[in-house]
């Protein structure tokens, strides 16, 4: 065997190890994670049964699902701005406030999220407590940023030509970009759309610090049994989110790669 | 005729970069115009201005009456063929040329018919359900010049309109460009940095150099009487001498140690440029009057000869010689002479 190809090997065995195991001692029949007994599905049949896991994961998808589509709707116009406004005032700012959630440590983003809902608790006794809407906020803040890398990369130069056609063939600044812009920008907001989705559903940190009490989510509540103990019904669940996480990030891929091949039969 | 489109000392800087230099043109009715000029020379900015895709720092854009210098581009009754064709690459060839007209608030059966109808003047007609992927070259062509004839535009900027095709796809389309344009009554401004295309379809070209035109005059005029040296260099190899006037306004020639009777005023040791096609200047045996010379090199080329010629005092003199007679031969020694109307006096 070539070396390459077995640092190749060895570095897939230590990115994916743990995730087999994880999903392989799912099916675990023992109540002890560290020992196979058999192929039992009952840790599946008694996390459908946790109300506390279903409610958590009631929470994690709608937090999901909505700071998603805020931080597209975000990043979509923060994307455009850098791809189409040439230079403006404040233009570097922007990019650096844009970049910025990219590279700031999670525990920063989260304290100084948590101070602000406070201050805004306290000033305008918004949000007692804090709640979904909170965690939404702090998730879009953040997930935005890659929206906007994304669709500015699609953007960048190339399809100039075919707005500006739009333009001179009659249509209207909202119509190009209903007509045009918005549908070659399509693959772009699905998946980043998509990675929005999976980096909220799996946020830890930054949903500890501003989540309220009735809106833990997943990740908080595996963190927090595991502490208590490992439970197998929390490797059934890491499975279940092994396999939402990877089937996302595969229609993401797919998406951005169908796309490609379009466009690689055009001059 | 007023003019369809007026361009009047229009100037654009890109930074330091001036792309259109103090430019003033006018496109009359069903008249087709061409902007020639080498690259960088400014001829997609100056084209793009007229379309309201650019705003010039100065100067001002008419259309018929109307000006237009502040307009944006869709409302502008002139459409432009991009040079990378920019069809949709998400709709059908036939969703491409309808779209257009569905911005002009045209609907139902009318819409159908007025694209297709666009789509059969470019011999498109059984195409309209295919994506422009499934299209070659020459037919994403035309489905860019369907969508912008559809429009039936007062104008229609065309931008490397043949850059793409093969030569002989690009002759073809240059005669069915000019049908077309007989047949819609509507006016073209073509781009193009092919003297020929330029010659074969414009009423009048304009040639640029570094934003500016340089001269704007019909083909056979820029031909036989360029403004300049650098347009008459457009134009084909031509022989280029330096001479000085006389008192009696003959220009004498030190180069080729002759003196030319030419047209025109110069003042007595102005110096000027006289300019000489190569293929106005007759080839003969040795004998007779003339200008004396050796072949000092010869270039076949099928219908003719290109001789270089050496004369004594040491000019070399090109000449482009059908291929009837007997051939000439390399060392033989000749004579050339011309009609006086070949010489062409330029500003040097
Ligand atoms: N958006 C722009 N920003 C900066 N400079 C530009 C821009 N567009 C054009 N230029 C410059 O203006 C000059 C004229 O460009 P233009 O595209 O009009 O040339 P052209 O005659 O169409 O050339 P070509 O034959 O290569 O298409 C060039 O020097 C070019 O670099
Ligand atoms: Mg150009």
């Amino acid at each position: 065997m070539k070396p390459a190809r077995s640092v190749l090997i060895a570095g897939l065995i230590f990115l994916y190890l743990p995730l087999l195991v994880v999903l392989i001692y799912s099916f675990n029949a023992s109540r002890l994670v560290t020992v196979w007994t058999g192929f039992s599905t009952t840790w599946y049949g008694e996390l459908f049964a946790d109300r506390q896991i279903l409610a958590a994961a009631g929470n994690s998808l709608i937090v999901a699902v909505l700071s998603a589509s805020l931080a597209t709707v975000i990043g979509t116009s923060a994307g455009l701005a850098f791809a189409r406004f040439g230079s403006f005032r404040g233009r570097a700012l922007l990019t650096g406030a844009m970049a910025a959630p990219l590279v700031l440590p999670e525990v920063i983003a989260g304290i100084s999220l948590l101070l602000l809902f406070v201050a805004l608790e306290q000033t305008f006794d918004w949000m007692p407590g804090r709640g979904l809407t909170t965690l939404v906020i702090a998730h879009a803040s953040f997930t935005m940023s890659y929206v906007a890398v994304i669709v500015q990369a699609r953007l960048s130069g190339t399809d100039r030509d075919l707005e500006e056609a739009a333009a001179d063939l009659g249509a209207k600044p909202f119509t190009v970009f209903r007509a045009i812009t918005l549908p070659m920008l399509r693959p772009a907001l699905v998946s980043g759309w998509l990675l929005a989705f999976i980096l909220s559903l799996d946020d830890l940190v930054i949903s500890s610090f501003v989540a309220g009490p009735q809106s833990t989510t997943l990740p908080m509540v595996v963190f927090s049994s595991i502490r208590l103990g490992v439970s197998p019904k929390i490797n059934a669940l890491a499975t279940i989110l092994i396999v939402i996480t990877l089937a996302a990030l595969a229609a993401a891929a797919w998406i951005g790669l169908s796309r490609q091949k379009r466009r690689a039969l055009q001059p | 005729m007023a003019p369809v489109l007026r361009i009047d000392a229009v100037t654009k800087r890109f930074g330091a970069v001036v792309a259109v230099d103090d430019v003033s043109i006018d496109i009359g009715a069903n008249e087709c115009v061409a902007l020639l000029g080498a690259s960088g020379c400014g001829k997609t900015t100056l084209l793009r201005i007229m379309a309201g895709l650019e705003q010039p720092d100065s100067g001002r854009v008419f259309i018929g009456d109307d000006d237009v210098t502040a307009a944006p581009p869709y409302a502008r009754p002139v459409n432009m063929m991009f040079q990378s064709y920019a069809l949709f690459p998400h709709m059908t060839v036939h969703e491409n040329v309808a779209f257009g007209l569905k911005q002009d608030g045209i609907k139902g059966a009318e819409l159908t018919v007025r694209a297709d109808e666009a789509l059969k003047a470019v011999e498109l007609g059984d195409l309209g359900a295919r994506k422009p992927h499934q299209l070659s070259g020459g037919q994403r062509q035309r489905v860019a010049l369907a969508r912008c004839i559809a429009k039936r535009p007062r104008v229609l900027l065309l931008d490397e309109p043949m850059a793409a095709l093969d030569k002989h796809l690009r002759e073809r389309t240059q005669l069915e460009l000019l049908a077309l344009r007989k047949r819609l009554g509507i006016s073209f401004v073509v781009v193009t940095h092919d003297q020929g295309e330029a010659m074969a379809m414009a009423d009048r070209v304009a040639v640029m150099e570094n934003g500016r035109i340089l001269q704007l005059a019909p083909p056979r005029d820029l031909y036989e009487r360029p403004a300049n040296i650098q347009v008459a260099r457009f134009f084909g190899d031509i022989n280029v001498w330096n001479g000085v006037a006389r008192s009696d306004g003959a220009v004498e020639i030190a180069h080729l140690g002759i003196t030319v009777a030419v047209d025109g005023k110069h003042v007595p040791g102005e110096s000027v440029a006289v300019a000489l096609r190569p293929e106005r200047i007759a080839v003969a045996p040795v004998g007779g009057p003339g200008l004396r010379g050796r072949i000092e090199d010869l270039v076949y080329l099928g219908s003719g000869t290109t001789y270089f010629v050496r004369t004594p005092l040491g000019g070399v003199v090109r000449v482009l010689a059908p291929n009837t007679g007997t051939p000439f031969a390399h060392g033989e020694s000749v004579t050339l002479t011309w009609p006086a109307a070949a010489l062409m006096v330029l500003a040097p």
